[in-house]
């Protein structure tokens, strides 16, 4: 019974415009088992269970549930087949009653209308289910969000589910309510439901699940089992880079990413000792990161590096003022200073090129350069206004400088490909004659010959005196771009390597939580 | 008890009024008085109503002041003009409403238009359609009419409560039922609260957003022929800015002006509340009607801001 | 491009219903001198659709920003209350008109408050003012139609320089002045940032928040002046019909006028001849014959029309059909 399958997703491949999403990935769910789903961005978890939930079907592959072929067109189709989510953000209704985000759109009764008395007990009995012990009465929103997540499992179960999909749960929980999740999916294991686990915290995947399935650049790695991989081996298989292992033997190294063969890297490179540009220290915020300290020098690429999830982007955005920090400091250039927004930040000098392009980084209708002149007339002013030939000097000049690839000037920015925007973004930056410079994934989704580009551009700002704080998942550029690495783990600092020690081997212990 | 508070708060604020209107005024501590909030509001009740839905589900219409003007000079020129029964013309004109209705809750979900927008655009059209039918205001006689002007229920010797009255009552009545009670009303308040989640729980967010468009429809042409009862007549401009009230009456009886979250009984007393402040106003003589709408703006000011505070609280 | 196609498409539509009128009424565009002045139909359309068009112009900028303010036409009423309280009391004519400003510019600062710094969405928001504005405007002309008497407040709707007529000068003037401090200055662009995409522009650096109030206070200053042109040209202080509807004919010149109601590029141009054309069919029904009262109508299928074409889904859909078509072909 154990090893015997109940999920058997064959070939899957999916497209977006312009992405190859998921190739040919395999994928097979037992029954009574907690199969942990792993990969870095843009591996293709998210897609994947997109596909198995009906969210996006796939172009070619099969998925076969308890035997039988199923094609679900629709999240209800899904539902219908067996296949229940829960995903990160609870998808429920927080206006309304515990006992209705259960039964919503299946609440017994007739003709229509709503028999109260069988639905909350019907409610009663989903949470007893789950040893949850709660009002069905009270309205959601007031709930914790563990008790929210829980209520979404028993509505998912509800549906009398052999398969479900918890997608992040414990992102937003706390030790004990990931405690109390787990006992909760092990005693649905217990029951013979299958359990499809995302999630990038790796304590959790070795705590609680039985399989796991690495995933990267939308193509299957492997699958493993906890007690046979450990957990270095795993973040190398996440990561694509592969470590000496005790033998001492080398295993080939894949040949994704850029292959840059200048050394960017110049530990040997003097800096000015002693001189700090920013200095963070005790820097927290609930929820999003643990008191850290962190000191950027001019001159000098640091880097932050960390699995997805562990605190690296809101440490930016704390340093830019676009989250309040519960506590701690920033000092710049040796005097305490506020940075209440990104407004200010600007205003001191700190540039931040945000890893979400499309919401937070580009103006897509206006055109390149009302884009690339945007930060620099914003730091001015309305009153200061860049004359029409200055701002087409300073185009041009980028367009020339970074090799942007654009019909002109005036194209709107959605018309460009997502390397040539990211290079806008970093003119756009670079305009304003930043000191600091923090890039957060700024390779993320563009093409080879464009991340080499921008990686001898990092090199060039470096050798120009500026200071850079790199944020990256790809742990090859950390280790050829960055002389100094803050390592985040679980929302934590995990130690700081430098010089001669920023290896991809010591990058991934610290990743990993070794010592 | 929580999720009440807001339908307390409006209960209490119409006890303050009241009871501070009684205090001030002699005799508007009366049977009399109490039933006519009931009577003289009932077609703004009515069409709001109708708004608590649409608000339920996120949306706003506001065409249904201007569906009032056309359904009560449809229904007296048809009646009055070419002499028909009313009894064929109501369900007619009522029909009207809902096919008008389900055009723009059409408008709004398949097409993604703003609401607000399709909504105007319904309103010019329902105004203009009716002054097309007639300028002027047509009196309606007709037995049913007369019938329906001087039927009350007597309740004791004193309190008389007129059809009108009635009819709210029974609107609000099985609005509440439809809101509160079934698959329907609820998922109209998930689309509300969160129109992304309704889709992925499987709820039908398309079908019930063009429904409560066209129910919403139906319940202001019914207000429009409610008005043609109380004034035995009718008129293309009646109902002019009522839209406008009778979102007010909702905002104020404690449903959320963004969807998701409130209460049908809530919207009677807010139409309570502002039957109240028209009535005291009334009442005192030196007072002018203008108050009526600054008081009403003040209102909505209020429970905007402490809703706003409350979500900002949850979030 | 798509900026350029949307006022072609309006030209068109002004130019076939211009071509219309011609034929039942030769005259339609003719234009006379008598005692001096400019008169005929399009000097008509010019002076009465003034209001709307300087109403518009404020709006535009709101909309830019993604916001939207009902607001507008009780303002009118209460700037035409406030001019016929000062001018009745003897206070001179440019005192009058800074009050009038100056409660516009209040107003808007309100609306600009809520949405910007309370987060509340622009309808709602506005929906207040809309409410009580007409009670604030009744309260100060005490439920009265007060005439106002004073030949040189008259002289901003009704009268003539040097043969043109005041109010569209006027606006006309505001209109180029807009148009230049826009584009000239970099506020243009910040508008036009907020709406396209406003975390992407306070990421930059930008005080989104400030944006979208003074596009507020912009609107609100709008709707204070389109009161003075209200209440100048009827001699009166209205408050319950001064600016009634205009919000919506506002909102439909901008929109008409190919200013995207989810904000972003704005067009200037654009939303004068949307004004424009929405002025010229109230001028077309008139001499058709329809009765005023009906004239909504038309506008009505008018927005309808503009608004479907404008949105993704049937742009898509018709693209889409218009391929297979050629495909079979």
């Amino acid at each position: 019974m154990p090893d015997q399958p109940l999920l058997e997703l064959r070939g899957i491949t999916k497209r977006f415009p312009g992405v190859l999403a998921l190739s040919g990935v395999d994928f097979t769910l037992r029954v009574g088992e907690i199969h942990a789903l792993l990969g870095e961005n843009g591996a293709g978890k998210s897609t994947l269970i997109k596909v198995l939930t009906g969210v996006h079907p796939a172009e070619e592959g099969t998925i076969t549930l308890a035997g039988r072929r199923v094609a679900p067109a629709s999240p209800k189709e899904a539902e219908r087949a067996g296949i229940s989510t829960v995903y990160q953000e609870v998808n429920l209704i927080p206006a309304l009653s515990v006992a209705e985000n259960i039964a919503l759109g299946r609440q017994p009764g007739r003709l229509g209308f709503i028999h109260w008395r069988a639905m909350r007990r019907h409610a009663r009995e989903a949470l007893a289910r789950l040893e949850i012990d709660c009002d069905v009465d009270a309205e959601l929103g007031s709930l914790s969000v563990a008790l929210q997540q829980m209520v979404a499992i028993a509505r998912a179960l509800d549906l009398r589910a052999r398969l479900l999909v918890l997608d992040e749960p414990t992102a937003s929980l706390d030790e004990k309510e990931v405690a109390e999740l787990f006992k909760v999916m092990r005693r649905l294991r217990g029951e013979g439901l299958g359990i499809v686990f995302v999630t990038h915290f790796l304590d959790q995947v070795y705590a609680v699940s039985d399989r796991m399935t690495v995933l990267r650049n939308g193509q299957l790695v492997g699958e493993y089992v906890p007690a046979e991989l450990p957990r270095l081996g795993l973040v190398s298989k996440m990561l694509g880079r592969e470590v000496k292992d005790e033998v001492g033997r080398t295993q080939p190294s894949d040949t994704m990413g850029a292959k840059v063969e200048t050394p960017l890297r110049d530990a040997a490179v003097p800096r000015p000792a002693g001189t700090v540009l920013l200095e963070a220290k005790g820097l927290h915020r609930r929820g999003a990161v643990q008191p850290l300290d962190l000191q950027l020098r001019p001159g000098e690429v640091a880097g932050l590096a960390g699995l997805l999830g562990s605190g690296r982007t809101e440490t930016a955005r704390l340093l830019f003022g676009i989250d309040r920090a519960d506590g701690g400091s920033l000092i710049l250039k040796g005097q305490s200073v506020r940075i209440g927004s990104p407004r200010d930040a600007v205003r001191l000098g700190l540039a931040f090129c945000s890893e979400d392009r499309k919401t937070e980084g580009i103006l897509p209708n206006l055109s390149v350069r009302e884009n690339l002149i945007f930060a620099l007339q914003a730091k001015q002013g309305a009153w200061r206004t860049l004359a029409r030939a200055e701002q087409e000097r300073l185009c041009d000049h980028y367009i020339s400088a970074l090799r942007i690839k654009t019909a002109d000037a005036e194209t709107p920015i959605r018309n460009l490909s997502g390397g040539n925007q990211q290079k806008v973004l970093l003119a756009r930056w670079l305009a304003t004659r930043p000191e600091l410079i923090i890039l957060d994934e700024p390779t993320r989704g563009i093409d080879v010959g464009a991340k080499a580009e921008i990686e001898q551009l990092i090199a060039k700002l470096r050798a120009d005196g500026l200071s850079v704080l790199l944020i990256s998942s790809e742990i090859e550029e950390i280790v050829r771009n960055c002389a100094r690495v803050l390592v985040l783990r679980e929302r934590r600092p995990a130690g700081e390597i430098a010089g001669a020690e920023v290896t991809t081997e010591r990058l991934m212990q610290k990743m990993a939580g070794h010592a | 008890m929580k999720r009440n508070l807001p339908l307390l708060a409006t209960g209490a604020i119409l006890l303050v009024l009241f009871g501070a209107a009684a205090v001030a005024y002699d005799g508007f501590l009366s049977s009399r008085v109490i039933v006519n909030l009931f009577a003289d509001n009932a077609f703004l009740g009515i069409a709001a109503v109708g708004m608590t839905l649409v608000i339920f589900a996120g949306g706003i219409d506001l065409s249904v002041g201007a569906v009032i003007g056309f359904t009560s000079i449809f229904t007296a020129t048809l009646i009055t003009g070419r002499g028909l029964h009313p009894a064929a013309v109501w369900p007619m004109a009522i029909g009207l409403g809902a096919v008008l209705g389900a055009l723009m809750g059409t408008l709004v979900h398949v097409y993604r238009l703003p609401a607000f927008l399709i909504t105007l655009a319904g309103m010019f059209l329902a105004r203009g359609m009716g002054f097309w039918l007639n300028t002027e205001s047509v009196g309606i006689s007709h037995r049913w009419y007369d019938a329906l002007a001087n039927f009350d229920l007597a309740i004791g010797d004193a309190v008389h409560v007129p059809a009108a009255a009635l009819l709210l009552l029974g609107v609000v009545l099985v609005g509440y039922v439809v809101g509160h009670h079934t698959r329907f009303g609820r998922t109209l308040l998930a689309i509300g609260g969160n129109e992304q989640s309704a889709l992925l729980m499987g709820l039908p967010v398309g079908p019930a957003k063009i429904a409560v468009y066209t129910l919403n429809g139906a319940c202001a042409a019914l207000a429009g022929i409610v008005a043609t009862v109380y004034t035995s007549s009718g008129n293309a401009s009646m109902g002019i800015g009522l839209e406008l009230d009778a979102i007010a009456v909702v905002v104020i009886g404690g449903t959320l002006l963004t969807g998701g979250r409130g209460h049908v009984a809530g919207t009677l007393l807010g139409v309570l509340i502002f039957g109240t402040i028209q009535a005291a106003i009334l009442f005192d003589g030196r007072l002018s009607s203008w108050w009526m709408r600054i008081v009403v703006g003040a209102l909505l000011l209020t429970f905007i801001l402490l809703q706003r505070i409350f979500v900002r609280r949850k979030s | 491009m798509k900026r350029h196609s949307s006022l072609l498409w309006l030209a068109v539509g002004l130019i076939l219903l211009v071509a219309y009128n011609l034929v039942g009424n030769p005259a339609f565009l003719k234009i006379s001198v008598q005692d001096g002045h400019l008169y005929g139909v399009p000097i008509d359309i010019l002076t009465q659709g003034s209001r709307t068009m300087l109403l518009a112009l404020g709006m535009t900028l709101v909309i830019a920003t993604g916001g939207v303010d009902l607001s507008v036409g009780s303002v009118v009423a209460i700037a035409g209350a406030v001019c016929a309280l000062l001018l009745n009391s003897g206070t001179s004519l440019v005192v009058t008109l800074a009050a009038a400003v100056g409660v516009g510019a209040l107003a808007g600062g309100v609306n600009g408050t809520l949405v910007a710094r309370l987060g509340i969405q622009p309808i709602v928001a506005t929906l207040i003012l809309m409410v009580a504005g007409r009670g604030i405007a009744q309260l100060i002309c005490g439920g009265q139609v007060i005439i106002i008497d004073r030949k040189s407040f008259e002289f901003l709707a009704n009268g003539f320089v040097a043969g043109l007529p005041v109010a569209p000068l006027v606006v006309g003037g505001l209109y180029g002045l807009t148009h230049l401090f826009l584009r000239r200055t970099a506020v243009g662009l910040f508008v036009e940032a907020v709406g396209d995409n406003e975390t992407a522009s306070r990421f930059a650096g930008l005080a989104a928040a400030r944006v979208k109030i003074l596009a507020y206070v912009f609107c609100g200053v709008c709707a204070g002046l389109t009161g003075v042109l209200t209440a100048a040209n009827i001699r009166a202080a209205d408050a319950n019909r001064a600016g009634e509807n205009a919000e919506l004919d506002a909102i439909f010149a901008v929109v008409v006028g190919g200013t995207a109601l989810t904000g972003g590029r704005f067009s200037i141009l654009g939303t004068f001849l949307g004004a424009l054309l929405i002025q010229t069919l109230a001028a077309t029904m008139y001499f058709r014959g329809v009765p005023p009262a009906v004239a909504p109508v038309p506008k009505a299928l008018l927005i309808l029309a503009v608004s479907l074409l404008q949105s993704e889904k049937l742009r898509t859909w018709i693209a889409s059909h218009w391929r297979r078509k050629e495909g079979a072909v």
